[in-house]
């Protein structure tokens, strides 16, 4: 067990590492951000004071050295827009992107697993054909249009939700719902499957044979069984709201990580986009590195053999 | 004597009802108690079918009719619940495939555990050394460190037995063995056959062994059924239908097994293919690869002759064949 969580630690941080090289010149190609940053009357002369005084004129590998090393200790430099160090910007806003994803998360998880559970075990009825069209509708409805619905209806017909902001935790709702509907599609579709494939297993049709009683079959062994690639899967789409949730946060004007990401990049503001998606990664990570010691706790194989 | 079980007129239909599938047909069994009984027949000859139909573990779409008397019981007329009550206690069953019959993620002792307190009245389960009691009594070597292994690290010879303890934890009345030593290398397959002839006297129970393997059958039980397209077509004492097989199928069936006759080796298998259950034949199912088949045969199903005491078969040229 332990030589198996140093393996994945140590796969870890090589992946950091090339993720790196990767972000530091991926954000290099988006363009010199000295026009951005400098108004229009600035003479050439204060342009290349600007670029010398970030390091921009030197070669780009050893401005990446410079980079890796600052990042280590967690310096990713000036941000150009704010002026302020782009890792407590970043910090600031993983905050509420966190909140949002864990409640999120719960919402999907509380709607979709015993959707899918239910479908499974009752196959051909009419809660089975209702999980279907749930499922459907939820992965065809885009966040943007929910979320505008739920604004539209329940902080603007009906004034009970706020529509946009962040701190109580009335501000959740809507943002939450939004995205824990769409993500509570995918999962009960993936419960449904995995259940329905575990309930059919040799295991299952032999403990109904030896009469345990149904409530165990399903609990305790069909469902342990199925957990596992739902497991995988919910790590995954966790990482997904954490990276991913630019629009939902930008309906309900929520101050994440995705909001400041995109504004990054438009402002060309280097050290932001590097910190932003570095941490991003590591919390991705993080979730992976968990999800793996959980599978190794849910399947015996993958610890013992 | 009583018998423990009594099947009457057993008919399971799949399918549209304007075009069943008729897998099992017209069967009737007795099995008296601690009577080993031997299925025989090729895959789609309905005995798996037979057995779920017993233990009531069909697709909820199979239609099924008849009678199946169990010590007393009507096993078609009772409720799901009652059902799920006699199943692992009165009556119990070994499924086909030992490697996938245990849950990958609990412990042997764990999963044996499990059966003893849910399906044994007076507490093994909640006794320590409960699940090794169990597994010493099917000879499984070193059960206190079997106990906290994993299926994935047992052997199928070694998980068929855990498997076989778990289904007679509770001592049932009756046992059913569905190709109970298919999957397992042929050194370990008599071990298990030993296996369950010791069972008849330690737990009492009468068992039905599902197989195609004819030698294991010779080996194990009293009595053999041999079936063909969903129905019996012969049923008679084990020695005397091995030693003088009197249906046609039966003898292809026997003289399909590897002959070892000085240094070589004789086969012959049976010509043809077993018949499509959706449309079988007015006449006897076998009619086509009969060797012996006449007009009648083709034409009408048919009757039964008892052509011994408790040996009959369901074939025109009964007469001829003796």
């Amino acid at each position: 067990m332990g030589r198996f969580i140093l393996t994945r630690l140590w796969q870890t941080l090589i992946t950091l590492l090339l993720l790196t090289v990767l972000i530091f010149i991926l954000a290099r190609l988006t363009g010199d951000p000295t026009p951005l940053v400098m108004p229009s009357e600035a003479t050439d002369a204060d342009r290349n004071f600007f670029r010398q005084q970030y390091g921009l004129d030197r070669p780009i590998h050893e401005q990446y050295v410079i980079f890796l090393r600052n990042a280590l200790r967690g310096d990713f430099g000036i941000s150009f827009r704010y002026r302020e160090p782009a890792f407590g910007l970043v910090i600031a806003a993983i905050g509420p992107t966190l909140q949002l994803a864990g409640v999120s998360m719960l919402v999907a998880m509380m709607l979709g697993l015993p959707l899918g559970i239910v479908a499974a075990l009752r196959p051909g009825s009419w809660i089975a054909a209702a999980v279907r069209a749930y499922a459907s509708l939820g992965q065809a409805i885009p966040t943007f249009w929910s979320g505008l619905m739920l604004i539209l209806f329940l902080s603007i017909t009906l004034p009970i939700f706020p529509s946009s902001g962040y701190g109580g935790p009335e501000n959740f709702v809507l943002p939450a719902v939004t995205l824990g509907f769409y993500a509570s599609a995918s999962i009960a579709m993936l419960t449904w499957a995995n259940m329905t494939e575990a309930l059919r297993s040799d295991f299952v049709q032999m403990e109904r044979v030896l009469g345990i009683p149904p409530r165990l079959i399903v609990l305790k062994h069909a469902l342990r069984n199925a957990s596992l690639p739902i497991v995988t899967y919910l790590g995954l789409q966790f990482g997904l709201l954490l990276g991913g949730a630019v629009v939902t946060e930008r309906v309900f004007a929520w101050p994440g990580v995705g909001q400041m990401l995109v504004d990054a990049i438009l402002n060309r503001d280097y050290p932001v986009v590097q910190a932003a998606v570095m941490m991003t990664a590591v919390l991705f990570m993080m979730i992976n590195l968990m999800v793996d010691l959980l599978y190794a706790v849910l399947d015996p194989r993958v610890s013992r053999s | 004597m009583e018998p423990l079980l009594a099947i009457r007129g057993l008919n399971v239909r799949f399918g549209p009802s304007e075009r069943p599938v008729p897998a099992v047909a017209d069967v009737d069994l007795d099995v008296a108690p601690q009577e080993i009984v031997g299925i025989a027949g090729e895959s789609g000859s309905g005995k798996s079918t037979l057995c779920g139909a017993i233990m009531r573990t069909l697709v909820r779409t199979a239609r099924v009719s008849g009678e199946v008397m169990f010590s007393g019981r009507s096993l078609l007329t009772l409720n799901d619940g009652e059902m799920a009550r006699l199943r692992g206690r009165e009556l119990s069953m070994v499924l086909q495939n030992p490697m996938t019959s245990l849950d990958p993620l609990y412990t042997i002792g764990n999963q044996v555990e499990e059966v003893l307190r849910e399906r044994r009245r007076d507490g093994a389960g909640l006794r320590p050394g409960g699940a090794i009691e169990v597994l010493r009594r099917v000879h499984l070597t070193a059960p206190e460190l079997r106990v906290r292994q994993y299926p994935h690290q047992l052997s199928g010879g070694m998980r068929q037995r855990v498997l076989v303890g778990m289904a007679t934890a509770a001592a049932p009345k009756l046992l059913i063995a569905d190709e109970p030593t298919t999957a397992l290398d042929a050194s370990i397959q008599d071990e298990i056959l030993i296996l369950f002839r010791e069972l008849r006297e330690t737990a009492g129970s009468a068992v039905i062994i599902v197989t195609h393997d004819l030698s294991a059958i010779r080996r194990l039980s009293d009595r053999v059924v041999v079936m063909y397209a969903g129905r019996i077509v012969e049923e008679g004492p084990t020695g005397e239908v091995f030693r003088a097989p009197r249906h046609p199928y039966t003898r292809a069936l026997l003289a399909s097994l590897p002959r070892i006759e000085g240094d070589e080796v004789h086969l012959e298998p049976i010509p043809g293919q077993v018949p499509d259950l959706a449309s079988l034949p007015p006449g006897c199912a076998f009619a086509a690869r009969c060797p012996v088949a006449k007009d009648i045969c083709r034409g009408q199903r048919p009757p039964e002759s008892v052509v011994a005491d408790r040996h009959r078969l369901f074939c025109w040229r009964a007469e001829e064949t003796a």
